[in-house]
């Protein structure tokens, strides 16, 4: 294999990863600063427990964000050089803001939160868990700001110098206000906020349907219920909009997600697409008239340009290349995205609605949730990033450097066997302890979150304890 | 601002984040180094833990601004550097990782092998941690081969000579040395007694070490390149160093600290200012070297960082200041005060 394709398999893979974990972290950061505050406020010790459940929960992931992150800060020099020279001057700024405004904050008010209960005042210890939640959202807008640059960069905010052949910056502002990547952080933030729904739906119903702890996973379940509908709502709004604003800046991926060969007018919408190998040519498939002009512009009757004529515009413009993405990818990426999503959303406004039944935790779904509340949140968000950065190809940054021009040149196919070998051991044992703790903890319940050095008995190293 | 005023503005800035870095999370990595061999039951090995737990991620970011910052002031000496240094950075970052989720999963199961696992990985990632940086370090004042086209043309051997091994081998006993001045100032009782016993030892080596590396780069010629001559400061990094010796026999742990950090920081700015305004030589062809000049961003985002910069580094360091007197007490071996 040759380096770029390494390269690629292995950004994509390592910060498929990262992005596994940064969703909960970004959203149980605002429930469990919630919880604090509830028994602050009320003196409620099931609200105390709360904070200590989930947060025990919320502080076992957060761990594999923080680990996997530092990876990311390094491989834009590592594996792509040509790329942080070409846009250095643009890209490394939100970079180095996130990690001074975003992640210092982060760190150090969550080392107080997790080292300062009864050491600090209750209020400097209730304020520690909302400023490390506000630093942790604030690293997503920061890095997806970068992102979005990468994605639709703002014609204002850059010139490019013929001198030294880089992109310059001549407008911070157009950088930070690219309306790209605010809707990447509406519908990012609001994905965070939906996996921590989901997840503590999840370990909910599972306890319920035990019967174990009922009040405390009731109370837990309702809440998980109501955010849940309406964060998947958010992402549902913020997904439209994405679809929308893509047609503009993006109008090629916005053709591959949905297989639109030929242009149309009015556009429908396919269910299911077969194509053949190459995935570049339709074979079959079952469409639904008009829908797709709905989701591209917000009416009926609006014309959706197809794959072949963008394939052909794209060569009158930047020269004979192949531009059309690996349809297959995303196709069925934003297909498993949609349709988890539309999921998320009904079965939110279900488990709300039956919260007010009696016995609810008795009903035969109940058993469903604990698996089926986990799947769709994670398959959705990583489905939903392959998208995004496959349905970007070959460009790393749109319509101005492709990626094949982008890779570290002098990495050898050696090196990147050596690193991709070691990031895949290295993260699967990461894997291994994280959902071995993940598990056991909620599994334990509350009770076990409140009485920590209990439960961990004293372990002799050595000589006796 | 003038363009060139901007450009030494950010290398000094950076030098600032590194030399910050070095200094807080150089005892992260000694404590780290030394848990294994000082914590003989789970309690102590807990306690010397908390020492840092609350703040060795806060140092980390220190870090990651420090490669954050080179991305948007200097984006050649950050594509050069860490493409350059590959597999080096590869491994620094297996130890960074090992390290890091030790920490946060070493208590969160009773059984003794998963506990004592973790913290053999503290340590060894600790330690890879430091060695690697000091290599790295070593080889930036060395100089590395880089071509014409900013191209770094070694591999990971040609970082492995014998005056980057001494450079990481000298780190890494520094930090050991600080660490276990910081353990000295945050724990009490008998585990306080103990980590005097191991900073005599460890004062003895890491002296002995930083002096041959101030001989070998002061013989090599590498100091005298840049147009900063660094003056009396190495020499008074030495002296910092000497006096900590007497420092420990006296048990006097806060100048012991004092002491080594002062080392730490004028080590580096021995370092910046020997480079300076290199920020990598070349050893190809010294024309083709990554300057401040030629390897920074444009004026308008050094004009827009600086603002940036000046907002929020007096911020974070008074958090994190605070930090750090909020939990200054020692920590002690009662359960019943440990966080796990
Ligand atoms: C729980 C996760 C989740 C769910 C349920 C959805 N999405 Fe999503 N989607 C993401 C998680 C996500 C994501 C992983 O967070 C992405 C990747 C980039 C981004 O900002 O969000 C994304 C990207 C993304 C894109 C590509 C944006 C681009 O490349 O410019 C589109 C068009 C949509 N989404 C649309 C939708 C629609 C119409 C949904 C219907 C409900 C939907 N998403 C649900
Ligand atoms: C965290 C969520 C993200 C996920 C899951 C993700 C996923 C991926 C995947 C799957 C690829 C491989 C695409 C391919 O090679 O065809 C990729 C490439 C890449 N992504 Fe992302 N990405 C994410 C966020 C980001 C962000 C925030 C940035 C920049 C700030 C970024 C920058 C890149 C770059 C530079 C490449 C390599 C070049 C390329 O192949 O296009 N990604 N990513
Ligand atoms: C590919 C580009 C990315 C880079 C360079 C990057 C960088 C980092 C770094 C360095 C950390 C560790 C911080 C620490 O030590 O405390 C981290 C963790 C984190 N990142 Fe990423 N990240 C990337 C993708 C993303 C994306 C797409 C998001 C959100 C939308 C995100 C949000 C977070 C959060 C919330 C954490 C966990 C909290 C933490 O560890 O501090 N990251 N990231």
């Amino acid at each position: 294999m040759d380096p770029i394709t390494l390269s690629r398999w292995q950004f994509g893979l390592t910060t498929i990863y990262h992005w596994l974990f940064v969703p909960l972290t970004l959203g149980m950061g605002w429930f469990v600063a919630y919880f604090q505050t509830r028994y602050y406020q009320t003196k409620d010790e099931t609200w105390h427990k709360m904070a200590k459940f989930w947060g025990k929960l919320f502080l076992i992931n957060f761990a594999i964000g923080v680990v996997t992150g530092i990876v990311q800060e390094f491989q834009f020099g590592m594996n792509w050089s040509e790329y942080s020279r070409y846009v250095g001057d643009i890209f490394g700024a939100p970079l180095a803001i996130e990690a001074l405004v975003a992640f210092f904050l982060e760190s150090t008010f969550l080392g107080i939160w997790i080292f300062g209960e009864g050491k600090v005042s209750a209020k400097v210890h209730l304020a520690s868990i909302w400023l490390a939640a506000i630093g942790s959202n604030l690293s997503a807008v920061w890095i997806l700001i970068a992102n979005g640059f990468m994605q639709a960069p703002p014609a204002n905010s850059f010139v490019l110098n013929e001198a030294n052949g880089r992109l310059e910056l001549v407008n911070f502002f157009a950088l930070i206000g690219n309306p790209k990547a605010w809707i990447f952080i509406w519908h990012t933030l609001a994905d965070g906020l939906a996996m921590a729904a989901f997840l503590i739906l999840a370990v909910s119903a599972y306890h319920l349907v035990r019967k174990q702890n009922i009040a405390f996973f009731k109370r837990s379940f309702q809440i998980g219920a109501v955010a849940g509908l309406v964060a998947s709502t958010l992402v549902f709004l913020g997904g439209h909009t994405m679809g929308q604003y893509m047609a503009e800046v993006q109008p090629m991926k916005l053709a591959a997600l949905e297989a639109v060969w030929e242009t149309e007018q009015p556009a429908s919408f396919s269910l299911i697409t077969i194509g053949d190998l190459s995935g570049k040519k339709e074979i079959w498939s079952i469409r639904i008239p008009y829908v797709m002009s709905f989701l591209a512009c917000n009416n009926f009757e609006c014309e959706v340009k197809g794959v072949n004529e963008l394939q052909a515009t794209y060569e009158q413009l930047y020269g004979p290349a192949d531009y059309i993405p690996l349809m297959v990818v995303t196709y069925w990426t934003f297909r498993i995205m949609m349709a988890f999503g539309l999921i998320m959303m009904g079965a939110s406004a279900w488990f709300l609605y039956a919260t007010r039944l009696k016995d609810y935790e008795n009903a035969k779904w109940m058993k469903l949730v604990p698996f089926g509340a986990l799947i769709l949140p994670y398959a959705a968000n990583a489905s939903g990033w392959i998208l995004t950065e496959m349905g970007r190809q070959p460009w790393i940054v749109y319509g101005l450097l492709k990626v094949q021009d982008a890779v570290s040149p002098n990495l050898t196919t050696v090196d990147l066997l050596i690193s991709l070998i070691g990031y895949t051991v290295v993260y699967g044992s990461l894997a291994v302890s994280m959902v071995y703790l993940m598990k056991k903890y909620a599994i334990a319940g509350p009770d076990a979150a409140m009485h920590e050095s209990v439960d961990v008995a004293p372990a002799p190293v050595g000589s006796q304890d | 601002m003038s363009y060139e005023f901007l450009q030494i503005l950010w290398f000094v800035l950076i030098a600032v984040l590194w030399i910050g870095f070095f200094f807080l999370e150089g005892f992260d990595f000694g404590v780290g180094m030394l848990l294994p061999f000082l914590g003989k039951k789970d309690v102590e090995r807990r306690a010397i833990i908390n020492s840092i737990g609350s703040v060795w991620d806060g140092n980390e970011v220190w870090l990651l601004t420090a490669g954050g910052a080179t991305f948007a002031a200097f984006p050649h000496w950050y594509a050069t550097m860490f493409s350059g240094f590959y597999l080096a950075l590869f491994l620094l970052l297996v130890g960074l990782i090992i390290r890091g989720i030790s920490f946060e999963y070493r208590s969160k199961d009773a059984a003794p092998a998963w506990r004592n696992r973790f913290d053999w990985m503290i340590a060894i990632g600790s330690f890879l941690s430091a060695l690697l940086l000091g290599a790295a370090f070593a080889n930036l004042a060395r100089g590395v081969p880089i071509d014409e086209n900013m191209m770094f043309t070694g591999n990971l051997f040609t970082l492995l000579n014998p005056y980057g091994l001494l450079g990481g081998i000298t780190t890494v006993a520094i930090f050991l040395l600080h660490g276990a001045n910081f353990l000295g100032l945050k724990l009490e009782g008998e585990l306080r007694e103990r980590v005097n016993v191991f900073a005599k030892k460890l004062w003895i080596g890491a002296t002995v070490l930083y002096i041959a590396l101030g001989v070998f780069t002061y013989a090599a010629g590498f100091w005298a390149r840049g147009y900063v001559n660094p003056g009396i400061v190495p020499i008074a990094a030495v002296v910092a160093l000497l006096i900590t010796g007497y420092f420990i026999n006296r048990k006097m742990e806060g100048w012991a600290f004092i002491m080594v950090a002062l080392n730490i920081v004028l080590t580096q700015v021995t370092f910046f200012s020997m480079t300076f305004p290199n920020v990598m030589l070349s050893t190809t062809n010294p024309e083709w070297s990554l300057t401040i000049y030629n390897a920074s961003s444009s004026q308008y985002t050094l004009t827009v960082m600086s603002v940036i910069a000046l907002i929020f580094v007096p911020i974070v360091l008074a958090y994190q200041g605070w930090t750090y007197y909020m939990f200054r007490k020692r920590i002690s071996t009662d359960k019943k005060t440990l966080v796990y």
